[in-house]
């Protein structure tokens, strides 16, 4: 065996002569730069007002007959910051599941099948609400 | 694991590295751990988001039902989890967004504002339950 090389490198045979701090500006180790971290940030400012919103109108819909409940979820002025907690809420914690699963799934396969469930679940649920929220708005 | 590694004899007993067990609990950790577990909890959380959703655009009686389920006992145990998890992982996140202006990194300000996650997030949920209680005839 030949003597291991300082540092990790994508392949032996190229890109050896980049150092560590190259590779790590720009897109660093996880090819996605500061997406993940941006995205995060965005969704979470949007979500404390929209947390806000949606806690204030769960809590003056409790004992509102069938009516009232569906008129007040199906109004633009609820619905559509209903729908943009959906999306807003399913993208943040489909990243912050990511990171969980990143974190104590250690081998590839297992963690590539954590992966796309946490994916599935997210936009399974996201739909479901979407769809809910659309229904109640168009009264189909 | 040891005995598969054909090296172990020859290696001195090295104490293995430390894990969170091993340190002192201070408040930002514990602010930390709960702001990861309330925020997994909310991940499955909206399951109960989306099946109340769809109870509402399904009929008069299915949304019956599901607020029936809500006003068990259980449910409101669970609704009281739900807010206080929610007001948890909002008033963390709003000490990240902080912390992520650079702002507030010195030991004290960190355990004056992960006290406030923690006061804060009590209070919160307090206060919602009162205005349900006492507003909205909830018990």
């Amino acid at each position: 065996m030949s003597t291991p090389p300082l540092y990790p490198t994508p392949s032996p045979t190229k890109a050896r002569i980049r150092t560590p701090l190259a590779r790590a500006r720009g897109l660093g180790s996880a090819k996605d730069g500061t997406g993940h971290f941006w995205w995060i940030r965005v969704t979470s400012v949007l979500l404390v007002f929209l947390t806000i919103h949606a806690v204030m109108l769960a809590v003056g819909l409790i004992g509102a007959d069938y009516a009232t409940a569906r008129a007040a979820l199906g109004r633009p002025i609820n619905a559509i910051p209903l729908l943009l907690l959906i999306l807003a809420g399913v993208y943040h914690m489909w990243l912050g599941m990511q990171v969980i699963i990143e974190d104590y799934v250690h081998s590839e396969g297992p963690k590539v099948l954590w992966l796309m469930l946490n994916w599935i679940f997210s936009a399974a649920v996201g739909l479901t609400c979407v769809f809910a929220v659309l229904k109640l708005s168009f009264g189909i | 694991m040891a005995q598969d590694d054909p090296q172990a004899s020859k290696r001195p007993q090295r104490p293995l590295s430390p894990h969170i067990q091993i340190y002192k609990r201070e408040i930002n950790m514990v602010m930390s751990i709960l702001h990861r577990i309330t925020g997994a909890a909310l991940y499955f959380g909206t399951v109960l988001l989306a099946w109340w959703l769809v109870a509402a655009a399904s009929g008069a009686e299915h949304f019956a039902r599901a607020n029936g389920l809500l006003a068990s006992p259980l449910g409101l145990l669970v609704m009281f989890g739900f807010t206080w998890a929610l007001m948890h992982h909002l008033l963390g996140g709003v000490r990240h967004l902080i912390w992520d202006t650079g702002w507030g990194f010195d030991l004290e300000s960190i355990d004056r504002i992960s006290w406030a996650t923690a006061i804060g997030s009590a209070g919160l949920t307090v206060a919602i339950w009162l205005w349900a209680i006492i507003g909205k005839g909830v018990l």
